[in-house]
C-alpha cells in the first residue's frame, strides 16, 4: 500500500518533470529548429524569376510524394559557390575579428563596472541596475544613429577636443572600423554588464577578507579569488556578446565604411541586390554552423571539467 | 422595363458600395518623403476611401516584399528598370484602363520611355521622374581645388581631381544600377551594357574612387550635404534639392547645387503598379487615377522637388520647379540622358560581385 503510494507520486512527479522539460524544446523547436530547417531548404534550391524567386517549390498538395520529388532537386551547388569566392571566407574572418576584439573591449570596460556595482552600498544597487537597464527604453536605432552626431568630423566629440586644445585637425572616427567598435561595444555593455554583476553580486566578501588576512595583497586578491569567482559571468557576457555582434548589420551598416567588411552586409548584399535567396540561406546556414559548433565543443569541454573536478 | 433593369442595376451598385462604404481602404507603398501627405487627405475627402500609407527607402526592400507575395499593399512605387524583371516574375496585375480615364493626360515624352520597360505601359503609370548628378558645395570644392571641372564625370573619375576634393568629403550612391552606367558611358561604352569586359572595365574605373571616397550610402547624403560635412554627392536629383532648400531653411552659410554633368546621366523613372495579389483592386484604380489629375500630381512635383509624367500639370506648377533646370532639364540636356534596364541574373551577379571590389577592395 505504501509502495503504491510512493510509485503514484514517483510517476506524478516523472510526468510534470517532463512537462516541463517540453516547453523549452517545444520553444526551441518552433523558433529555432523550424526556421533553420526553412533556410536551409532554401539554400538547396535555385534562383528563379518569380514569387518566391527560387525553386524547388514543395509542392504540398501531392504530399510526401510532392516533397520526395522536390528532394530530388536540391543540390549543394551554393555551398560549393561559397568556397569558389574568396569575399565570404573574409567576410566570416572579418566579422569573427571584429566580434572578438569587440567583445574582449566590452569586457575590459564591462567588469569594473559590474564590480563598482556589486560593491556598491546594498540601498544603491537597485538604482544602478536601473542605469544599466536604462538605454533599453530608446530604440537601438536612434541610440546609434546618435553616435554619427558624436562621431563625424564636425560632431560633438572632434569640438570638445579641438576647444580643450588637445588636437588641431578633427580624427576621422565614423565611417572607419573604430566606429564600429564604439557601437557594438556601447550597444552590448550592458549583455555584458548583468551577467557579470549577477556572478559578482553572489560571492561571499569574506572570501577577500580571508585571503588579505592571510597577507594576500589585494590586487593578488582580486586575480586569485573575484575573476576565478566570476568566470560563469565573464563566459555569460561574452557569449551574449560575441554572438550577435559576429551577425551584426546595423552597426557596420550605419557607423561603419567602405572597408568594414562583414557576413551580415554580405548576407544583406545576397539578400536583396543579387535577390539570391539561396545563396543568401546557404549564407547563414555557414554562420550558424560557424558559432554553434565551437559553442557545443566549449560546453562539453566544461562540462567534462566539473565532471572531473 | 429598361428602367427597371437600370434601377435594379443602380440598387445593386448602391448596396455594394453602402457596405463597402463603411471600410473602404487602399494600402498605398510608397518611398519615404516622396508625396504631400495633403493629397492622401484630398483623396479620402473625394472619393470616401482611407489611405493606409507607408513608406519605403530602398528598391531592394520593395522588391523582397514583392517577391515573397502577401505584401497587402495596393500600390506600390518600384523604380521602372527595377519593375521591369518584377513584371517578368508575375508581380503586378494589369492596369485596367477603363478605371484609369486620366491616363489621358500623361505625357508621352515620358511614356515612349517607360515602354521600354513595361511594354505598352500595361502594368504601370509613371508617378515621377529624374536624373542622377552631382550635388555640390562650390564654395567649399573651391577653398580644395582651383578651377574644379564642376559639370563633368571628371570630377569624379580623374583621381587626381577627386584626390583633391575628398578633403571636403564625398559621398557616391551605394548603387551600383546607377554606377556602373555612369563609368560605361564616361568610357565611352553603351550605358546599357552586360557584356562583361566592359563591366570589369567600368568596375576598374570606379575602384579608383575608393581611397577619396568617405562613404557609399544612397540617403545620408541629404542630411551630410545639408549640414556642410560633405561638398560632393553622386545622388538623386530629387534628393539633392531637398538638401539645397533644408540647409537654405537652417540659413547655416551652406549653399547646394545640383549638376547634371555634360557628359550625360541616368534618366529615372518611379511607376505606380498594382500588386497582383492587391486586396483592393478598385480602390487602387480609384487612387492611381486621382494621381494622374494635372493639379494633383503638380501639388506634389511642387512638394517634392520632382518632375512627374503628367505634361498637363505644368500648368499648375509653381515657377519655380517648372523654371528649375535641375527639375525639368532643358531639351539639350534631355537628349544627352541614358536609360538602363535591369541586369540578367549572371550579369547582376557580376555587377554586384564587382561594386563589392568598388566598395572594399575586396
Amino acid at each position: 500500500m505504501d509502495r503504491e503510494v510512493h510509485s503514484q507520486a514517483y510517476t506524478k512527479s516523472r510526468l510534470g518533470r517532463w512537462a516541463l522539460i517540453a516547453v523549452p524544446y517545444a520553444w526551441l523547436l518552433l523558433f529555432f529548429l523550424a526556421p533553420f530547417v526553412i533556410v536551409f531548404k532554401i539554400s538547396l534550391s535555385e534562383v528563379v524569376v518569380s514569387i518566391p524567386p527560387y525553386q524547388p517549390v514543395i509542392d504540398w498538395a501531392n504530399g510526401l510524394a510532392g516533397v520526395l520529388d522536390t528532394a530530388r532537386q536540391w543540390s549543394f551547388d551554393n555551398y560549393i559557390w561559397l568556397t569558389q569566392d574568396a569575399i565570404y571566407f573574409k567576410a566570416y574572418l572579418s566579422s569573427l575579428q571584429i566580434a572578438l576584439i569587440a567583445t574582449a573591449i566590452t569586457l575590459v570596460v564591462g567588469y569594473p563596472i559590474a564590480y563598482g556595482m556589486a560593491r556598491a552600498p546594498k540601498a544603491w544597487q537597485p538604482t544602478l541596475l536601473m542605469l544599466i537597464i536604462l538605454p533599453f527604453w530608446t530604440s537601438f536605432l536612434i541610440r546609434v544613429y546618435a553616435w554619427i552626431g558624436i562621431l563625424k568630423n564636425e560632431g560633438l566629440l572632434n569640438q570638445v577636443l579641438m576647444s580643450l586644445g588637445l588636437i588641431s585637425d578633427p580624427l576621422i572616427i565614423l565611417n572607419t572600423n573604430a566606429a564600429v567598435y564604439i557601437g557594438i561595444v556601447y550597444s552590448y555593455l550592458p549583455f555584458m554588464v548583468l551577467p557579470l554583476y549577477s556572478s559578482l553580486e553572489k560571492m561571499d566578501g569574506s572570501l577577500i577578507e580571508a585571503a588579505e588576512d592571510l597577507g594576500c595583497p589585494p590586487m593578488k586578491a582580486f586575480w586569485q579569488v573575484t575573476i576565478p569567482l566570476s568566470v560563469p559571468g565573464i563566459i555569460a557576457g561574452c557569449f551574449l556578446v560575441f554572438i550577435p555582434a559576429v551577425g551584426e548589420f546595423v552597426i557596420p551598416d550605419i557607423l561603419g565604411g567602405s572597408e568594414t567588411l562583414m557576413i551580415g552586409k554580405t548576407l544583406w548584399v545576397e539578400f536583396f541586390r543579387n535577390r539570391d535567396w539561396p545563396v543568401a540561406s546557404a549564407v547563414a546556414v555557414v554562420l550558424l554552423l560557424i558559432l554553434v559548433i565551437p559553442i557545443v565543443l566549449f560546453q562539453r569541454q566544461q562540462e567534462k571539467q566539473r565532471e572531473a573536478a | 422595363m429598361k428602367n427597371i433593369l437600370a434601377m435594379a442595376a443602380s440598387a445593386v451598385v448602391m448596396t455594394t458600395t453602402m457596405v463597402h462604404a463603411q471600410e473602404r481602404t487602399v494600402y498605398v507603398y510608397n518611398w519615404s518623403d516622396y508625396i504631400d501627405e495633403q493629397i492622401l487627405e484630398d483623396f479620402t475627402e473625394e472619393t470616401g476611401i482611407n489611405v493606409v500609407y507607408d513608406v519605403f527607402d530602398s528598391n531592394e526592400l520593395l522588391e523582397t516584399k514583392l517577391l515573397t507575395g502577401g505584401s497587402g499593399y495596393d500600390v506600390v512605387v518600384p523604380t521602372a528598370s527595377f519593375m521591369a524583371r518584377q513584371i517578368d516574375a508575375g508581380v503586378f496585375a494589369k492596369l485596367d484602363k477603363s478605371k484609369l480615364p486620366n491616363a489621358q493626360y500623361l505625357w508621352d515624352v515620358v511614356l515612349d520611355r517607360t515602354e521600354r520597360y513595361d511594354p505598352g505601359n500595361a502594368y504601370s503609370i509613371n508617378y515621377m521622374w529624374g536624373t542622377t548628378g552631382f550635388g555640390m558645395n562650390k564654395a567649399k570644392i573651391a577653398q580644395v581645388m582651383d578651377e574644379a571641372p564642376l559639370n563633368s564625370w571628371d570630377l569624379l573619375f580623374k583621381p587626381e581631381n577627386l584626390e583633391k576634393v575628398s578633403k571636403c568629403g564625398v559621398y557616391v550612391l551605394n548603387a551600383p544600377a546607377e554606377m556602373f552606367p555612369a563609368a560605361l558611358n564616361y568610357l565611352g561604352y553603351e550605358a546599357d551594357s552586360k557584356d562583361p569586359e566592359q563591366l570589369e572595365e567600368a568596375g576598374a574605373l570606379l575602384e579608383k574612387m575608393r581611397p577619396h571616397v568617405r562613404k557609399f550610402h544612397s540617403s545620408e547624403y541629404i542630411n551630410a550635404l545639408a549640414n556642410g560635412d560633405i561638398c560632393l554627392a553622386v545622388g538623386w536629383s530629387g534628393d539633392i534639392l531637398q538638401a539645397r532648400d533644408r540647409a537654405a531653411e537652417a540659413d547655416n552659410g551652406v549653399t547646394v547645387d545640383y549638376v547634371v554633368p555634360k557628359e550625360g546621366s541616368m534618366m529615372w523613372f518611379d511607376q505606380m503598379a498594382i500588386p497582383a495579389d492587391a486586396p483592393h483592386m478598385d480602390e487602387a484604380h480609384a487612387f492611381l487615377n486621382y494621381i494622374m489629375k494635372p493639379e494633383v500630381m503638380a501639388k506634389a512635383s511642387n512638394y517634392i522637388y520632382y518632375a512627374n509624367g503628367v505634361e498637363a500639370s505644368k500648368e499648375f506648377l509653381l515657377d519655380e520647379v517648372k523654371n528649375d533646370p535641375a527639375i525639368y532639364p532643358d531639351q539639350e540636356t534631355i537628349e544627352n540622358l541614358y536609360t538602363t534596364t535591369a541586369y540578367p541574373p549572371k550579369v547582376q551577379r557580376l555587377v554586384t560581385r564587382l561594386w563589392t571590389q568598388v566598395t572594399t577592395g575586396q
